[in-house]
């Protein structure tokens, strides 16, 4: 990555200075394969996060799509520390966090904030709602007593959940009311930013529609900017500004929803879309959809220059010697590879000059 | 697999190092264990006290003691303070009685166990499962002395079913041989016999409720099949090793009681009596012994359990 | 038209509970006919699966109450015994499942797991078996058969596994396959080749299938007619088109129109269908959508027939006249949907 940041223009520039709330710069986060007779020693990586960068604005959302393995949660837990980067750098309004250690961070936690894929696993089903959500504000000194049991009765109603359930236990709440517990204590302490990792996959798909609008409402209501991580392509362009799609621990593909979903520029993004059924026979049937063979790689031991080469259908020799860089095609929409697709249209042609070995597919 | 052998044998070293030590320290340590004034004997005086002292070496440094007591049960040379008998002669007397009332009674409870869970687990709340389950409970809470000394009393004396007391080797009589165990057999299994088949019942019923063995019966395989093909063999996994570490305990050591109320000379007996008289060598030799069947079974567990469950055999070689 | 396969009437299935009694199917009824794709949408709890599950008489235990009439080419399956029901197994309707992780048995060698569905059925050599194996895995697209015929399931990956529970389905040439989300638990590039390889065998094979999901895409990808199941029961049935251009159910409003969808640019907000769905111990009096449905009115507190009402082989149960839908159903300019988002 050289120095242009695959962020957002600066005409993002919000009045609070710095347009980005977070910019990840070069971060790999590799899980070490021990082996060894009597001490253990490295023979390999698990190469889960491999030199990713992103800025995300501030009141954005930025889209994290990828299939699984590609490293999307584990990119998520690095950036919040909850794993330890391996090395790069992620800044937090300015504030570099990528080396502070737990009592540095302690007061940027309440700034970000976590919302997890299960709600049946992530809830202590020992503990009752109102400690769940009030734990955080409690942990942080912000409020106790009286205050702490006003605080979070408004918190579980404005989640949509009834404040006098603040006595009961998780186990009593259907999956979709318990998402909402998972969001009200995320929303407890006033974050700035919230990681949602797969928020809705585990929930039907009437209740998935209530808790994508509940995020959206809380969006604007407290100006918060989200990392939005899902498998589901329809529900990310449903919630996000800007989409990074990962394939095996990289970011091949950066750059507005719309954009990325009606031009996409990488082949790995444009099989993704297409092997997604649409709900709707008469779009599907006139469609021809590219079906990729095969699996994807294992992360432990990632093809050599593109990753996607073993899958790709327009992989040619380049693409198996030389690793394509993430570079600008258009506005704000960032590709790595040799081959791009949807080139066309003339705006974008000289930025993409650069490029010599252009699109032939 | 030869890594894995290496980390087995390496640990099993330093497993039988510590045991060692910790028993020689121990018997140091306890009021009466002077062996100088045991072998001295009744009519002891201070001459005779320094004579043997210095024969044995007692004079020496702890650590000294220690390195000479460890080469002469690597030499075999070890001799009973007590009764100056060799020490390995004594075990190895002792072996072939305590493997076949262990392995008898390994027979029994297993196959005992895998009837009775299996029962239990497909009649699962009617009435055989309860009566199964009141049986279970009753062997697990039934001390092996009291029902030692029950069958005893009944089957010996009162109506002389069974001999007594002693063992016929295998060699010269299987028959007698058989008949002469079969009371210390029942005596070690049924605590087993109790606690595997619950274990076992459990573990069924668990299994019962996994998606692959719904995918069995959808294939179409009777019940049959697929209680023998994939619940039983998915459960025994866990009781398999269950039992390589109780068979191991078994012999090192927890056949003592049962030994002793039959009198059988094996080498749970052997045990008692040097503890009893605070005999250090026998006791070392008893309790590397021990120890090194369990560590043993152990490590046989863990190979059987590689060999049952393929996903933790090829586990260690990808990762 | 084609052989009537399998025939469903009221099928009625409880099963009690330490909470109470579990309505999980209340009186389904459907035909299967030869080389039909036939879809079952709904959510979880909506009693599909349960229904699935029934055809092949895996819900059969000492807690489950089963009525009503399930034939498959005018046998009854319902009262058969287990003899009988182990020949219709596997030979005449073959089943898969969700999570093909855990529906294989991880201590047996993929290859074994499926020879041995072979060898239940016929009485054929190992080898023979295993040459048949491998052709099956041959078939549905698992690269190197007679190699991968000796892995463990964790040696495979989770497409792999699907398709070798779906060789473990053909393995004795049925007529109908039950896939009871086949694609759920893999990823959209694997979904993809799966659903594809479905496609193929409906096609080549003739083989009537069964797909179960909550997935409309999925739906709107292979079926050639659904089944729309709330609350244990079917609340509208009808061809593809039927179901997606003209739904004539309120809740079928809400499912469609509360998908976030990937070919259409961001909306502000989702149509929603609010509250949430119903519990199975004490389901509502009359219509189970009825608390959940915004155009609900006094006639609903009765259960509304399944019946046709527009069109061939279109039924649906609401007590909404054909043109009260047609407006009520409408939230903007072309779209569908239950309710039109609050501002």
């Amino acid at each position: 990555m050289s120095e242009n940041s695959p962020g957002p223009s600066p005409a993002a520039d919000s009045a609070d200075g710095s347009a980005n709330l977070l910019e990840v710069r070069n971060l790999v986060k590799h899980f070490p394969i021990k082996s060894g007779i009597l001490v253990d020693r490295q023979v390999g990586a698990v190469r889960a996060v491999d030199d990713v960068s992103f800025d995300v604005a501030r009141g954005e959302t930025l889209g994290l799509v990828g299939e699984s393995g590609c490293g999307k949660s584990t990119l998520c837990r690095t950036v919040l520390k909850l794993l330890e980067p391996t090395s790069g750098s992620v800044r937090f309004e300015g504030t570099e966090i990528s080396h502070m250690g737990r009592r540095g961070l302690q007061p940027l936690r309440r700034e970000m904030q976590m919302i997890f894929q299960d709600p049946f696993a992530s809830l202590n089903p020992r503990r009752r709602v109102g400690q769940i959500v009030g734990g955080p504000l409690k942990l942080h000194g912000i409020a106790s007593g009286s205050t702490l049991k006003r605080q979070v009765q408004d918190l579980l109603e404005r989640v949509g959940l009834n404040p006098e359930h603040y006595n009961r236990f998780p186990h009593e709440f259907s999956g979709g009311q318990r998402q909402r517990i998972g969001i009200a204590r995320a929303l407890a302490l006033r974050p700035k930013l919230i990681v949602a990792d797969e928020p809705v996959s585990a929930l039907d798909v009437s209740i998935q529609a209530q808790i994508i609008n509940l995020l959206e409402d809380l969006q604007d209501e407290f100006k918060l900017t989200y990392i939005f991580v899902a498998h589901d392509l329809g529900v990310i362009r449903h919630v996000s500004d800007r989409i990074a799609v990962m394939y095996l621990g990289k970011i091949v593909e950066l750059g507005p929803a719309d954009e990325v979903y009606s031009n996409p520029i990488h082949p790995y993004t444009l099989s993704l879309l297409s092997a997604l059924p649409i709900p709707d026979p008469r779009a599907n049937a006139e469609r021809e959809p590219i079906v990729l063979e095969g699996d994807v790689p294992s992360p432990a031991d990632p093809p050599a220059a593109c990753r996607f080469h073993t899958r790709c259908p327009y992989a040619t020799e380049i693409c198996s010697e030389v690793e394509p860089e993430l570079v600008l095609h258009d506005r704000e929409h960032w590709a790595a590879c040799h081959h791009p697709l949807n080139r066309g249209d003339p705006h974008a042609a000289q930025e993409a000059l650069a490029k010599p070995d252009r699109d032939s597919a | 697999m030869a890594r894995f052998v290496t980390r087995r044998l390496v640990g099993m070293v330093v497993v039988l190092f510590a045991i060692s030590v910790l028993v020689f320290l121990i018997f140091n340590v306890i009021p009466g264990g002077d062996p100088g004034k045991r072998i001295c004997g009744k009519n002891c005086n201070n001459a005779l006290l320094t004579q043997i002292n210095k024969d044995w070496g007692f004079n020496d440094s702890l650590p000294v003691q220690y390195v000479t007591m460890m080469k002469k049960v690597f030499t075999g040379e070890l001799v009973s303070y007590s009764s100056q008998l060799n020490v390995d002669q004594q075990i190895k007397k002792g072996i072939p009685i305590t493997f076949s009332l262990c392995i008898g009674a390994a027979v029994i409870w297993m196959a005992f166990a895998i009837v009775f869970g299996y029962l239990s687990a497909v009649k699962a709340g009617g009435f055989t499962d309860r009566a199964l389950t009141i049986l279970a409970l009753v062997g697990i809470s039934m001390p092996v002395f009291f029902l030692g000394a029950i069958l005893l009393l009944y089957l010996t004396s009162k109506i002389q079913l069974f001999p007594t007391a002693g063992y016929v080797s295998l060699t010269s009589d299987p028959v007698q041989w058989a008949y002469h165990l079969f009371l210390p057999w029942i005596t070690l299994a049924v605590l087993f016999v109790g606690f595997y088949s619950r274990v076992l019942r459990s573990n069924m019923l668990d299994v019962m409720n996994e998606d692959y063995v719904r995918t069995a019966r959808a294939k179409g395989l009777s019940e049959r099949q697929v209680r023998i093909h994939h619940v039983l063999r998915n459960s025994m996994i866990p009781v398999i090793t269950l039992f390589g570490l109780d068979f191991g305990a078994v012999i090192g050591g927890g056949a003592i009681i049962t030994e002793s109320i039959f009198s059988l000379n094996g080498v749970g007996q052997y045990a008692a009596d040097a503890i009893t008289n605070v005999d250090l060598p026998p006791i070392m030799g008893v309790t590397l012994f021990g120890a090194f069947f369990i560590v043993f079974f152990n490590a046989l567990v863990d190979i059987t359990y590689a060999w049952l469950d393929p996903r933790i055999r090829l586990g260690t070689e990808a990762r | 038209m084609s052989e009537q396969l399998l025939s469903v009437r009221d099928l009625r299935v409880r099963f009690t509970t330490e909470d109470g009694i579990v309505h999980a199917v209340d009186g389904v009824s459907f035909d299967l006919a030869a080389g039909e794709v036939l879809a079952i949408v709904g959510e979880s709890g909506s009693g599909k699966s349960v229904t699935a599950q029934t055809i092949m008489g895996l819900t059969r235990s000492p807690n489950a109450r089963i009525e009503g009439s399930v034939a498959y080419r005018g046998r009854e399956l319902l009262t058969a015994d287990d003899e009988e029901l182990m020949r219709v197994r596997g030979e005449e309707i073959a089943m898969i499942f969700q999570d093909p992780m855990t529906s294989l048995n991880p201590v047996y060698k993929v290859g074994d797991q499926i020879g041995e569905a072979i060898q239940a059925h016929r009485h054929e050599s190992d080898h023979k078996a295993r040459e048949q194996t491998i052709e099956l895995l041959a078939a549905v697209g698992i690269p190197d058969p007679s190699k991968r015929v000796d892995n463990y399931p964790h040696e495979y990956s989770g497409g792999m596994r699907q398709r070798a529970m779906i060789a473990m389905g053909l393995a004795l040439e049925p007529t109908v396959l039950i896939a009871d989300e086949p694609s759920t638990a893999l990823d959209v590039t694997i979904q993809a080749q799966i659903l594809r390889l479905l496609e193929q065998l409906n096609r080549d094979r003739d083989l009537a299938v069964i797909i179960i999901t909550h997935d409309l895409g999925v739906v709107a990808e292979i079926a050639d007619r659904v089944l729309v199941m709330y609350g244990g029961r079917i609340i509208e049935s009808g061809s593809l088109e039927q179901i997606f251009y003209d739904p004539q159910h309120p809740y079928t409003w809400g499912l469609l129109g509360s998908l976030a969808r990937p070919d259409r640019p961001r909306t502000m907000r989702l149509s929603q269908i609010t509250g949430q769905p119903p519990s199975l111990l004490a389901p509502p009096a009359g219509c189970h959508f009825r608390p959940r449905c915004p155009h609900a009115f006094d006639r609903c507190t009765r259960v509304p027939p399944l019946e046709t009402r527009v069109g061939e082989n279109h039924a649906d149960r609401c007590w909404l006249s054909v043109e009260q839908k047609k407006t009520l159903r409408v939230v903007k300019t072309g779209e569908i949907g239950l309710e039109a988002p609050a501002a």
